[in-house]
This record gives structure tokens, C-alpha cells and sequence, in this order.
């Protein structure tokens, strides 16, 4: 018997030159920090403070002139810009090692100018922890994301459930006096406003983004309605839980800049350290996992092996609402400290926007999150430090950021090939 | 294993797809399931896989009843089933295709893939298939993928496979292959189910053969029987398995395709610097696996899909970067390969259907609208002289059998003036009246002095039809060779080796 050839790829392929895209982007930005920033930037000195100063060891600041600093980083920029055109000459892509350590030097050079003449100077430690702070949410959101898209039930509903979380954490922390029934009860909720999702959209296939608007106008009304008619009137019973308590972790917490920013927090941010890696393993190292994906690839083809497509959609989209529910606990019990109308304020779509950005992989998507929740602080801090700039811009650059990202990095994705399809038998 | 279906009846509102359908198969023996398109054949093996519930009947496994509520049960009775449409997750390796749904693990349910890629190698080397474990699903050809499923199958024990139209998607070569796999499975006791409607295949390999007409069994003829015994009992009445034709009486050219480069987002060159010519008068005919870059020829000549590079010229007309529209208006007709997603609109009744491509001028139009009278008598005209089954131009195009659907397409194309027509797949999930009706209107529009394009991978239709025959293979033509080529060598050029 002839044997057949088992070579990947049938169809010869035209070579295409990587997309101009990350060159333009590069060679662009590149162009605004040297000009905007350093030739016709801000003259006087900007400070850099690495260490917070509750740090035992402290380092040394920085102090620098701003129009040199940001001349020389962009100059920088754009020999990278030129290196990502000689790699997209010899038709390869430019490394991610290169668009990293290109974001990390202009969001310095945005950072440096920012803070020019500014008396608090840059406090690395402040934008940093904040950064992860704000991103928590976004991340147990994306969490959500990843886990009902990969399973094939799209999940526009993140928002109600962070809302749901947000609530239920703070009026029961504050009821029981404990930040943990707290936690726990808003995870339960979540889910539960979870199950009313996956069981219209898997069992009575309705459809999906109707339900999940229809559940985030629900949530949000319900709230709203219980904010003003019962949390306001006795806020100090209802709604002041208060937040956890910050556990710096021994040793580690020691670590200079670092040490601050990632081993010094609440328990929130510890739970994602534990989630993320979690929900990697599971999704592509074990049984459970792969049993996951095929459903939301092919559910038909895994229900001929005998998976039970709709129990298995069922539990991943609960699952992640009960993540989705943590991260409404950490916007209140695990940031600031009570409930507020509306305050999840779009993050349950953001996380949407970052579950796509990053490919729905856990990892990938937390560096998303951490992308925009760095936007999130920089909006707040830009306003402190330099007051000369007119607000309006000042707000304008976490999106410009963002539109920077994904329209110039984040190449073609692929969603999950059943994601938002119901899946019937005839 | 010996299994045995009987009595069993299973209907969809008022269509009775399965009615009071009984059949045995003893272990080890092939038995091939031989009916039309629509017979019934797919449901009862549904039924037999769980994946439908009968309304009555039973399956008995070695004497005993047993019943399954979802293909797992199925499974883990030894039964095992390759469908028609591969149930492969292409992103997923083969070993974790092979092991989904029982899968091996070690510690924290950390999957085994080790152990998985063992068991496919094991399977593959006792068998000869040569397949890599690793190899990601959509990188295999098709014939690869089949081996991946049977792989799947053996993997859960099963003792009884079913193979729902196996050969469909394979080459000649790839068929007789698989036929050879067919038998050594049988001879290490496993029990196969052979779905087909190829009665060559049925007599090649069958040890007892069961016909199923309209969802009952019509006959049970003994494995020798000829392919024109075959054919009269599945189709019901005498069968001419020959079309006739005239000689061509060619004319000058009406499509030139010229070095024509199509590539897929992945770009990958899907249709790689194809050229032809065709006559007027003339029928070529592109044979080959499916897949291998037909569907996109036929889309970039009609302007549905971008053209890399090349050119594509209809009646003096370039119509390389013309838009769909412009090429119509230069006189070209397409029947699409699959009439439910392309060529009709479902919902819309057969009158609408048979307007959507002339929607925009006389004689449907009026001004900005409709000439309803119009279109009505057009209708039946049409409805008359292709003689499409329905009880009025009102019907939705949806309640139609696929033989009728396909003809509303045909008269919709061949309705109005053309000077080429494309067709991709046009007998394709139709019954053999239908077949010989479409076949004729096809040469008739060929002796009426058209050009005519044929794409299809049923080698019987390309012989056929076809004035000279183009074979495809990775996007490339391996070679333009006589309509009264030998079904060998096509089978070899379907291979990839040229003439």
C-alpha cells in the first residue's frame, strides 16, 4: 500500500511580507517622543523615584533633563523602528522582545514628560502597584472571558457580573463584618447570574448577546435601585466594608521596586497570581481543558465522543462567572472600600476588548489587562503631576494608548471556531 | 460482534425517513448500506449512534436490547462511526483528537499525551497508516484525516465501525486504499457498515449489501450482483447510467483563464497559476479530490473571491478586478457547489429565487420595482420547462428536495442569455432522476453553443459530461487531457502525477 504524505500545508504559500503595521506604529511614535517630547518638549528636570519610601532599602532617585531625556529615548525608538524595518526586510517578523522593550522606553519618555518639574517627581512604585490594582478586575473579567468564550458561549454579561460581585461583597462585608463571606458571596452571586446565562443560551438558545445586554441593563438597574432606596439611607450598616487588609509577603516584599508592587497586597491580587496560572493549566494541560475546547471548537465532534457539550458549557460559564464575581470584589472590598452606582463603568467590556487582544490565552490576557489598567492609573496621575496640561488631552492618551496597541501590535486573531454558537441535535 | 437492527421507524414531523428498517451484521463481515441521497441511510446510522432516538424498533448487540441515549453509550458498546463530515477538531494534534472524550491522564489530571501519542502509533503501525500523532489536524489531507478518524474509532475498541460515504472526499487510489484497510479490518474481526451510493465501491468490497429506497428496505441483492441491478433497485426503475451527446461543434473562445493566482488568508496559493481556454460549444471539466483549490477557481472567475494575480477573460470581457455583477452582465452563469449556503435563498419562495440575479433590470424590474406579473409568468415558464417538483412558483425554496433546489438554480442560470457557464458541484446531494435531467440541460446548453466549466469530484460525472477534462491538484493543474480518458490514469493525475 502507497503511503500518503503527512506534510503540513498542501498549497505552496506566496511569501507575503509581514504587515508595514508595527513599522509605521514604531517609526511614528518613535518620531512623536524625539519631537513633541524632546526637541520641542518641556525644558527643566524630570525625578524618577524608584522606591516608596516605607521601603527598607531605598534606591536612589533619578533626576534628569527632560528634553534630554526623552531626545535620547527618541532617538532610541527609532533605531528600534529602524531594526523591526531591516527584520520585515528579511521577511521575518519583529521579535517581541523588540516591541517590548520599545513600549517599556516610550511609556518612560511619556512618563519623564509628563512629570517635568513635578515636585513628587515619577513614583514608579505608586504607578506600578496601582497599575495591578486597577487591572485585577479587568483580569478576572478577561478570566470570565476566556473561560465561556473557549467553551463557545460568548459572554457580554462580564459587566453585570462584576457589578454583581461589586455589590453583593460590599453589603454583606459590611453586614457580617467579614471581608471573606464577603468574597465568597459575591463569587456565589456571580455565578448564579451565570447560570441564568448559560442555561437561556445553552438549554432555550436564546441568543446570546441579546441575553447578555439584557442581563447587564438588569443588574445594573437593580443596583442602582437598591443603592438608592436602601444602601444610602444607612450607609454606615450597608455599605462600608471597608478593605482587606494589604499581607506583604516576608522576604519577597523586600525586593526593591518589585518587592512592593507585587508582594505587598491584598488578597485579591494574591488570588490572581493563583487564577491565571490555574486556568492555564487547566485549559491546556488537562483532560478538562481539552474537553473545554473541543466543545467550543467543534461541539458536535465532541459530542460524538460522548462529552456532554451543554453540561460542559454550563459549568465553564458558571465557573468564570464566579471569577467575574471575585473581580467585582475587588473593586470594592478589594480597592475602594464601598459600593458606588455603576462603578464597574465599562470594564466588563474593556474586558471583552482584552480577551480578544490577548487571544484568549490567560496569560496573554493578563498582560492586556495590565496594559489597560496602567492606562486607567495614568489618567489620574497625569492630572496630578501636570496640572499645565489641559485635562481633556490628559484623558485622551489611556485610549490613544490603547488604539496604539491593538491597532498597531495585536496581529490577526482566532476566536474559538463554535464561540457564540448554540448547538443543537436536528 | 454481531449487531442487529430491527423494526426500526423514525420520522421528522410528517417525512418518514426511516420506516420499519431491519438489518443484521454478523461479525466481521462487510455490509454495505446502498441508497439514494435522502433514503434514509444517514438517520438509521444516527439512530444506531445515539445521536437520534428511534420512535420504535430496537438494537440488539450479541442477542441482547440495548439502548443509547447519546453516542458515548454507543461507544462504549463497541460501536464506532466515521461520519460523512469528519468529526475532527482541526486546531487539536492528532493524538489529542484520537484520545478526546477518553482521555489519558496522570497526576492533577495532567493530560498523558505521551500515552496518547503511543496509541496512535500503535494503531497506525499495526494497520499502515503512517500517520504522525503530532501532526496538527488541518495541516493532513483529507485522506489522512479519514485514517485519523478510523484511528479514533479502533482506539475505543470498537468491534463494529460505520463508514458514512468514506470515498466522497477520496481519490480513486485513496479509495481502492481504503477499500484494502476496509478488508483488513474485517479479516481481524472487525464488523464494518459500508454508507455509500458508488455502486462500483459496493461491488468491490461488499460480503452482503442492503438497498434502501425512501426509507425502507427495497432489497437485499447478493454481493454479485451488477452495477445495473444495483441501480434500478436503488433508484426504483430502469436506470441509463450513459448520457448522450453529439459531437462538439466548437466555436472561438468564451473563457480564458490566464496564470490565475488565488490565495487563502493564510496565503496559501489555493489556485496557482492555472490557465485554460474553452471553446463555445465545448464542456471542460475540472476533475479532482475535493479541496484542492476547485471551489476557489470557480469563485475568482465569477469575482466572489479577490485574484492574486493572472487574469480571467468572459467573452472579450476582462473580468479579472470586476465585481460580481459585471461579470454576469458579461454573460456569465454560476451554479455554486453548495445550493443551500450560495445558491438559494431558503426562505425567499421559488419565484424569488429564481429573480435574485436579474433583481436590478428588465425584465423583473420596473423602474425601481418589481414587475410581479412578470416575474410570476417567468416563473412558471421556468418552473415548467426544468420541470421542478412543486405545487406552485409560492413555494419557499426551503421546503424543496434537494433535486428540485438544485433545478431552481439551473433554470435560474441557464434562464437567462449566457455565454458561459460555471458550474461547481451541480448534481451534487441529488437523486439520480435529477441527475439525468440536470446532465441533459447541461449538454444542451453546451450544443446550444456555451461555454461550459464543470467542476466536480464525482469522476462519473466529469466522464460524464465532459469535451476535455483539466485534473486539479494543490491548486495546480496537473494536466488537460481528452474527455475519453481512462478513469486510471484520471485517477492517477487526481494523485498528482502528471500525464
Amino acid at each position: 500500500m502507497s503511503k500518503i504524505e503527512v506534510t503540513p500545508g498542501m498549497f505552496s504559500k506566496v511569501e507575503v511580507k509581514p504587515s508595514l503595521k508595527t513599522t509605521i506604529t514604531m517609526a511614528i511614535t518613535g518620531l512623536v517622543v524625539l519631537v513633541a517630547f524632546g526637541i520641542f518638549g518641556k525644558s527643566g528636570d524630570v525625578m524618577f523615584v524608584w522606591s516608596d519610601s516605607r521601603e527598607s532599602l531605598q534606591l536612589p532617585h533619578w533626576i534628569v533633563n527632560s528634553m534630554v531625556l526623552c531626545t535620547v529615548v527618541g532617538v532610541l525608538l527609532l533605531a528600534m523602528a529602524t531594526a523591526a524595518f531591516f527584520y520585515r526586510r528579511l521577511n521575518k517578523k519583529s521579535p517581541a522582545w523588540l516591541v517590548i522593550i520599545f513600549g517599556l522606553f516610550a511609556i518612560m519618555a511619556l512618563l519623564g514628560w509628563l512629570a517635568t518639574g513635578a515636585s513628587q517627581g515619577v513614583q514608579m512604585v505608586f504607578i506600578l502597584s496601582n497599575t495591578l490594582v486597577f487591572a485585577i478586575p479587568l483580569i478576572f473579567g478577561g478570566m470570565a472571558g476566556i473561560m465561556s468564550e473557549r467553551a463557545g458561549v460568548v459572554n457580554i454579561a462580564i459587566e453585570g457580573q462584576l457589578l454583581t460581585g461589586a455589590f453583593v461583597s460590599s453589603v454583606v462585608g459590611t453586614m457580617t463584618h467579614n471581608l471573606y463571606l464577603g468574597m465568597v458571596t459575591a463569587m456565589i452571586a456571580s455565578g448564579i447570574l451565570s447560570m441564568v446565562l448559560a442555561s437561556l443560551a445553552i438549554k432555550y438558545l436564546v441568543d446570546q448577546i441579546i441575553i447578555g445586554v439584557l442581563l447587564n441593563v438588569l443588574v445594573i438597574g437593580i443596583t442602582n435601585f437598591l443603592h438608592s432606596v436602601w444602601l444610602n439611607n444607612d450607609s454606615s450598616h450597608l455599605n462600608f466594608p471597608g478593605t482587606f487588609d494589604r499581607i506583604a509577603i516576608p522576604l519577597l516584599s523586600d525586593i526593591p521596586v518589585l518587592g512592593q508592587v507585587l508582594f505587598n497586597n491584598r488578597i485579591t491580587v494574591y488570588l490572581m497570581f493563583l487564577i491565571v496560572p490555574t486556568l492555564w493549566y487547566v485549559l491546556f494541560k488537562t483532560k478538562l481543558g481539552l474537553r473545554a475546547r473541543a466543545v467550543g471548537e467543534h461541539p458536535l465532534a465532541a459530542d460524538t465522543v460522548g462529552i456532554n457539550v451543554g453540561r460542559t458549557r454550563f459549568w465553564w460559564v458558571t465557573l468564570g462567572g464566579m471569577i467575574a464575581g471575585l473581580g467585582g470584589a475587588a473593586l470594592t472590598i478589594g480597592n475602594v472600600g464601598s459600593f458606588g452606582r455603576e462603578m464597574s463603568g465599562g470594564q466588563g467590556f474593556i474586558a471583552l476588548a482584552v480577551v480578544i487582544l490577548g487571544r484568549w490565552q490567560p496569560i496573554y490576557v493578563t498582560l492586556s489587562a495590565l496594559l489597560f489598567g496602567f492606562t486607567i492609573v495614568l489618567r489620574v496621575w497625569a492630572n496630578q503631576v501636570s496640572p499645565g496640561v489641559p485635562f481633556d488631552i490628559i484623558t485622551m492618551v489611556p485610549y490613544l494608548v490603547t488604539l496604539v496597541a491593538v491597532a498597531g501590535f495585536a496581529g490577526r486573531v482566532r476566536a474559538p471556531a463554535a464561540d457564540g454558537q448554540p448547538y443543537t441535535k436536528e | 460482534m454481531k449487531l442487529e437492527l430491527r423494526n426500526i421507524t423514525k420520522s421528522f414531523g410528517t417525512l418518514v425517513a426511516n420506516d420499519n428498517i431491519s438489518l443484521t451484521l454478523e461479525p466481521g463481515e462487510i455490509h454495505s448500506l446502498l441508497g439514494e441521497n435522502g433514503a434514509g441511510k444517514s438517520t438509521l446510522m444516527n439512530v444506531l449512534y445515539g445521536l437520534l432516538q428511534p420512535d420504535s424498533g430496537e438494537i440488539l448487540i450479541d442477542g441482547k436490547q440495548v439502548n443509547f441515549a447519546s453516542p458515548g453509550e454507543a461507544m462504549a458498546a463497541g460501536i464506532g462511526m466515521v461520519h460523512q463530515h469528519f468529526m475532527l477538531i482541526p486546531v487539536f494534534s492528532v493524538a489529542e483528537n484520537v484520545v478526546l472524550g477518553n482521555e489519558p491522564t496522570g497526576k492533577l489530571g495532567l493530560l498523558d499525551l505521551n500515552a496518547a501519542r503511543k496509541l496512535v502509533k500503535e494503531i497506525s503501525d499495526r494497520f499502515g497508516f503512517d500517520i504522525d500523532p503530532d501532526a496538527k489536524v488541518e495541516d493532513l489531507p483529507v485522506g489522512a484525516q479519514q485514517r485519523v478518524e478510523i484511528i479514533k474509532s479502533l482506539a475505543r475498541n470498537a468491534k463494529a465501525l460505520v463508514l458514512d460515504e468514506p470515498t466522497a472526499v477520496l481519490t480513486p487510489q485513496e479509495t481502492d486504499e481504503l477499500m484494502e484497510i476496509m478488508r483488513g479490518l474485517a479479516k481481524s474481526g472487525t464488523s464494518i457498515i459500508f454508507i455509500t451510493h458508488k455502486l462500483r465501491e459496493v461491488q468491490q468490497v461488499s460480503d452482503r449489501i442492503t438497498v434502501i429506497r425512501q426509507g425502507k428496505v427495497v432489497a437485499t441483492p447478493s454481493p454479485k450482483a451488477s452495477a445495473n441491478e444495483l441501480a434500478t433497485l436503488m433508484v426504483g426503475r430502469e436506470v441509463d447510467l450513459e448520457t448522450k451527446r453529439k459531437p462538439a461543434k466548437l466555436g472561438e473562445e468564451s473563457l480564458v483563464v490566464k496564470d490565475l493566482t488565488v490565495l487563502d488568508d493564510r496565503h496559501q496559493q489555493m489556485v496557482d497559476g492555472v490557465s485554460f481556454s474553452i471553446r463555445n460549444g465545448e464542456v471542460l471539466a475540472i476533475a479532482g479530490v475535493q479541496g484542492n483549490g476547485q471551489t476557489e477557481l470557480a469563485e475568482a472567475i465569477v469575482g466572489l473571491r479577490k485574484i492574486h494575480s493572472g487574469s480571467v477573460v468572459v467573452a472579450g470581457n476582462d473580468v479579472t478586478r470586476s465585481t460580481v455583477r459585471e461579470a454576469l452582465e458579461s454573460g456569465l452563469g454560476y451554479i455554486p457547489e453548495d445550493r443551500k449556503k450560495d445558491g438559494l435563498v431558503g426562505e425567499f419562495t421559488i419565484a424569488e429565487n429564481l429573480m435574485l440575479d436579474g433583481s436590478f433590470t428588465a425584465p423583473f424590474a420596473k423602474g425601481v420595482q418589481i414587475d410581479f406579473a412578470k416575474r410570476d409568468e417567468i416563473a412558471n415558464n421556468l418552473i415548467e420547462e426544468f420541470d421542478i417538483r412543486t405545487q406552485s412558483a409560492e413555494t419557499l425554496a426551503k421546503q424543496l428536495s434537494g433535486g428540485n433546489q438544485q433545478k431552481v438554480v439551473v433554470a435560474r442560470e441557464l434562464g437567462r442569455e449566457l455565454k458561459v457557464l460555471v458550474a461547481s458541484q451541480p448534481t451534487r446531494g441529488v437523486d439520480v432522476g435529477s441527475i439525468e435531467f440536470i446532465h441533459e440541460q447541461i449538454i444542451e446548453a453546451r450544443d446550444s453553443g456555451k461555454s461550459v466549466l464543470i467542476i466536480s469530484t464525482e469522476l462519473d460525472e466529469v466522464l460524464a459530461l465532459a469535451d476535455r477534462i483539466a485534473v486539479m491538484y494543490r491548486g495546480k493543474i496537473v494536466g488537460i487531457v481528452d474527455g475519453k480518458t481512462s478513469r486510471e490514469k484520471l485517477g492517477k493525475m487526481m494523485a498528482g502525477i502528471a500525464a
